[in-house]
């Protein structure tokens, strides 16, 4: 699979590893050059310095050839626009984002987005540490 | 009218103070607690300092009762985020939005932005009506449909000039709707009107085809 992730934080980073090693083609789209150098050497060559909510930038990343698009930049704005732009104009067939903001992602949720909160993950999990 | 806008930027400082002299209500937001201050003074009216992307910021202005919902601030993303979040939690009637990237509009439009306010376009709509040599000039987009109304000027050199209609290659997806004469005499087109130089005509087309539009009406031939 052609896989695009927008935003090289934390999550950016695991997830485009991840995907790496299980043999995907992985490209990793970020506004800063300096950003991008914290990954890995091998998804280096394939990272792109660009804005993920600039239709130009993600045509520019390759948008149209991609299977997949994942929008994990630490701005829940960012990720809302850019995921929608590829589900609603490049029509890119899988589409995920994280919305940290639990409210929000519900309502993206409903919205027919794939949307992932990662507030709400940690505090189930911190929940379920505290029950057991 | 009760009017949210979010974001006391130029654009949003002016909308609240014309409101409120058009005796509405209004109620902004604006994220920085300095500008928010500031705007509180200059206006007197209701100023709420916080993230309007945030439901609990905007529950705060008392969206539920909203009319218009006005995102004027410098992101399109958090523009969106705003608009999104007033029609779909909020059930706000109708938001507008600031679009400050145009390739923008037709993703508004399609996440059901009501209006998008495409700024950079308007200004340069403006430049091309001042400047005399412009052939095409964007007068509006059709609301809902891919297609806009332009204006275009037969310039005397043209090789549609002298040519029944019939005769001119239009492009697909594209209709003159009517030509203004130099003296102001309108002419609904059919196939045996004449073109003029200096004619106005007003046409409906596409983005993509507006240039094929062009050429047919201006091109030297």
């Amino acid at each position: 699979m052609r896989v695009l992730v927008m935003g090289c934080s934390r999550v950016g980073i695991l997830v485009a590893t991840a995907m790496g090693k299980e043999g995907h083609a992985v490209v990793v789209l970020d506004p800063s050059a300096e950003g991008l150098r914290r990954l890995p050497q091998e998804l280096q060559e394939e990272a792109m310095v660009g804005d993920g909510t600039l239709e130009d930038d993600l045509r520019r990343a390759g948008i149209e050839s991609m299977d997949v698009f994942v929008a994990v930049s630490d701005m829940d704005t960012d990720n809302a626009l850019a995921a929608q732009m590829a589900q609603h104009v490049f029509r890119v067939s899988r589409v995920v984002c994280r919305i940290d903001d639990p409210a929000r992602c519900e309502m993206y949720t409903e919205l027919g987005l794939k949307a992932v909160s990662s507030t709400r993950l940690t505090s189930d999990l911190i929940l379920e540490a505290l029950r057991s | 009218m009760f009017i949210i806008i979010v974001g006391a930027g130029k654009v949003g400082r002016h909308l609240a103070k014309a409101f409120l002299k058009s005796k509405h209500e209004v109620v902004i937001t604006e994220r920085s607690p300095e500008r928010g201050e500031a705007i509180k003074e200059e206006l007197g009216g209701m100023v709420i300092v916080g993230d309007g992307c945030e439901e609990g910021v905007l529950m705060e202005t008392g969206i539920s009762r909203a009319d218009v919902l006005i995102a004027a601030t410098g992101s399109d993303e958090d523009n969106l985020a705003v608009c999104q979040t007033a029609k779909h939690r909020f059930h706000v009637p109708r938001t507008i939005s600031i679009i400050n990237n145009s390739s923008n509009e037709r993703l508004f439009r399609e996440l059901g932005v009501d209006v998008g306010v495409n700024t950079s376009q308007i200004i340069l709509s403006h430049i091309e009506e001042e400047l005399p040599a412009h052939p095409l000039i964007h007068l509006t987009d059709i609301k809902g449909s891919n297609q806009e109304v332009v204006k275009i000027r037969i310039p005397p050199d043209s090789a549609a000039v002298g040519k029944p209609l019939g005769e001119v290659p239009m492009p697909s997806d594209s209709a003159i709707s009517i030509i203004v004469r130099k003296d102001g005499t309108l002419l609904v087109p059919n196939s045996d009107v004449v073109l003029s130089s200096e004619d106005e005509v007003v046409a409906i087309t596409t983005p993509e085809r507006e240039e094929d539009l062009r050429d047919a009406l201006t091109g030297t031939a």
